[in-house]
């Protein structure tokens, strides 16, 4: 029996049949990588433009992003908000899916979708909304500012992998740690979170990622000394176009690769 | 029976501080327009192994969960001993836990968890794992320490349960359906080990279960509750041989319920047949009668009701083996339906029954049980 005859799975169905699914897997994955294959190789072309396939090859455009002060700076920027709203998301977004998830109140579902409204709502409103008022409040341009708004993007992302990982997970261990003598907080501390802490780490991976990536609210409310790495690329892209546009996105895509493979290994060790 | 039942080595004798006595006092607690307890009163005593029997949602986890302290009760009293406990967090109860999904930390060893109680408490790491081997020990699990928790079986991760609830000598134990998840032979096993546990132990015991069997084997008073409100609290014995009530009579055993009507003369009467004096407390209501299964007999076709016998006339519906017994559902005139029970090998009459076959059955006068129609 040949391939194309064997069974794909238990049901019979045989590779051959199968033949059309895999296709089509294929052309989506394709359709979903092919941007990043692009443009990496248009990072390492040694021409003034950015061109693909590129004619001939150099590492300039990288010289040129380490070498450049705005650059480093807004690099330096992007991580620094990005680290601080993993710090704020990630408590902030576990302490709400905690509270919601243990509570029977009636509103709990309710709050539940109240909060992942930034998810929901497009982004673009979202920058408005923030910059009007953040124009009041005199927090435009400014690394808090930035947090903040990031901050509220994250914590739904957060949220949602925190309430799955509860709901994995047997409450009933924290009411016998506190029957054993065990405060509220500690049995969380003690019982709980070490259950679940690489659904915790996860979602605080996430929380930077969410950050590091974001440019819409960016473009809004960062400028000058604040502002962050996308909004640079942006700004660059529409002023003058060079490669090294290519070669900091590949970078970035090393740095989101390279997270949301810890996230992979991280989310498969709660149990 | 297997010796390994009679289980826990009576040298290891683990010392509990006094029992304590509990004392719940006009406990209600509401949901919405639903009580989950209405209004309950339950003396339990120091020392004693106590079952809340009930179907479910009736009312007896929140019972358990409020003397946990899990729950606030909307109105009432809970004291162990003198102290009153109504708004102490759980954690300052001090009384041991075990729950039905058995709640054990999955990220800790075995002596890790029993050690867990006793690490709160500031035990010393010395006298820890001593009374860990100690723990482990009284419930057969020596040298299993190690053991991570998924290496377990079902039976085994039951006794860490109970070792991690009873090792830092809380003077109340609570014990939440604890053996519902495990299987037939086991949870039987299990039950009389338990017990024994309790009597080495000596603790007052407050158990939640909805198997009637089980709480007829394993307490020393069992206190029946339905829809918030206890039914009857006493001795499995009393509670099986003088249920109060209809829902009681239901509950427990297996039962059929014969509606009794007056007579002029002061006595309660089935088809016209005489049966009891009506009890002083009831002219003016219904009664019925409790019938279990396993005290009616098959009668002679001459039996006639005397002063030791009541008699009726039943046509059989159906005959079944059982094994250790045999099993008859019987129609009478008036077509109420009854069954009985005879001993397997006594009584080879109930297996040679064909349905059809018209058969007098009788029961003994003084096994006659009464109680108000209906449910109250």
């Amino acid at each position: 029996m040949s391939w194309w005859q064997s069974p794909a799975s238990d049901t019979q169905v045989t590779h051959g049949g199968r033949l059309w699914l895999y296709i089509l897997a294929i052309i989506i994955m394709l359709l979903l990588v092919i941007p990043t294959f692009i443009v990496i190789p248009m990072s390492f072309s040694d021409s003034q433009y950015l061109e693909f396939p590129p004619s001939t090859w150099s590492m300039r455009w990288y010289h040129e992003y380490f070498g450049s002060n705005k650059w480093m700076r807004a690099t330096w920027t992007s991580l620094r908000i990005g680290v601080l709203t993993m710090l704020v998301a990630t408590p902030v977004g576990t302490m709400a899916a905690y509270a919601l998830y243990v509570s029977g109140h009636r509103a709990a579902r309710l709050i539940f979708m109240y909060m992942l409204t930034p998810m929901i709502v497009p982004v673009i409103l979202i920058a408005i909304g923030v910059f009007y008022f953040y124009g009041r409040v005199k927090l435009n341009n400014s690394i808090a500012g930035l947090v903040l708004a990031h901050t509220a993007l994250a914590i739904p992302l957060v949220m949602i992998i925190i309430t799955a990982a509860l709901r994995s997970y047997d409450l009933n261990q924290e009411r016998v740690a506190r029957s054993l003598g065990a405060t509220r907080l500690k049995a969380f501390f003690v019982i709980t979170l070490p259950q679940i802490k690489f659904s915790v780490i996860t979602a605080a991976l996430l929380s930077f990622l969410t950050s590091f990536d974001e440019v819409i609210v960016s473009i809004f409310v960062s400028g000058g000394k604040t502002a962050t790495l996308t909004k640079h690329m942006f700004s660059a892209l529409r002023d003058y176009i060079d490669p090294t546009i290519a070669a900091i996105s590949t970078i970035m895509v090393l740095i989101s690769t390279v997270l949301l493979l810890l996230v992979q290994l991280a989310g498969s060790r709660d149990k | 029976m297997d010796t390994s039942v009679s289980a826990y080595n009576e040298n290891t004798h683990v010392e509990s501080d006094q029992a304590l006595p509990i004392t719940i006092s006009g406990l209600t607690k509401r949901y919405g327009s639903l009580y989950a307890l209405n209004s309950v009163d339950l003396e339990i005593r120091s020392g004693e192994f106590l079952t809340l029997l009930g179907p479910s949602g009736s009312g007896k986890t929140t019972l358990l969960m409020a003397i946990a302290g899990f729950n606030r009760p909307d109105s009432g009293s809970i004291r162990f001993g003198d102290s009153e406990m109504i708004l102490m967090p759980p954690h300052q109860r001090n009384v041991g836990m075990v729950f039905q999904s058995y709640a054990l930390f999955p990220h800790m060893s075995v002596a890790q968890n029993i050690a867990f109680p006793l690490k709160l408490r500031g035990v010393k790491a010395a006298e820890r794992l001593s009374r860990v081997n100690e723990a482990l020990e009284t419930v057969q699990l020596s040298g299993l320490g190690d053991r991570t928790i998924d290496q377990l079986s079902g039976g085994q991760r039951q006794r860490v349960a109970l070792a991690r609830a009873f090792v830092f000598r809380p003077r109340i134990l609570l014990m939440d359906e604890p053996l519902s998840a495990l299987d037939k032979k086991l949870r039987e096993r299990m039950q009389i080990e338990l017990k024994q546990l309790h009597r080495q132990l000596g603790v007052t015991t407050v158990y939640v279960t909805h198997d009637q069997r089980e709480a007829l084997t394993m307490s020393d008073r069992i206190a029946v509750i339905n829809d918030g409100l206890l039914m009857q609290v006493d001795t499995p014995e009393i509670i099986y041989n003088q249920p109060v009530n209809a829902f009681v009579a239901d509950f427990i055993g297996e039962s059929a319920m014969l509606p009794l009507t007056h007579t002029t003369n002061g006595i309660l009467e089935f088809g016209g047949q005489e049966i009891v004096q009506t009890p002083v407390s009831g002219t003016d209501r219904t009664w019925s009668m409790v019938i279990r299964p396993e005290r009616l007999e098959i009668a002679d076709k001459q039996a006639v009701p005397n002063e030791s016998l009541i008699v009726f006339d039943g046509v059989v519906r159906e005959s079944v083996f059982q094994g250790e017994s045999a099993f008859v559902l019987l129609e009478l005139s008036d077509g109420t339906e009854l069954s009985l029970r005879a001993g397997g090998g006594t009584d080879s009459r109930a297996q040679r029954l064909q349905p059809g076959e018209q058969i007098k059955i009788s029961m003994q006068r003084h096994d006659v049980i009464v109680i108000p129609a209906g449910q109250e």
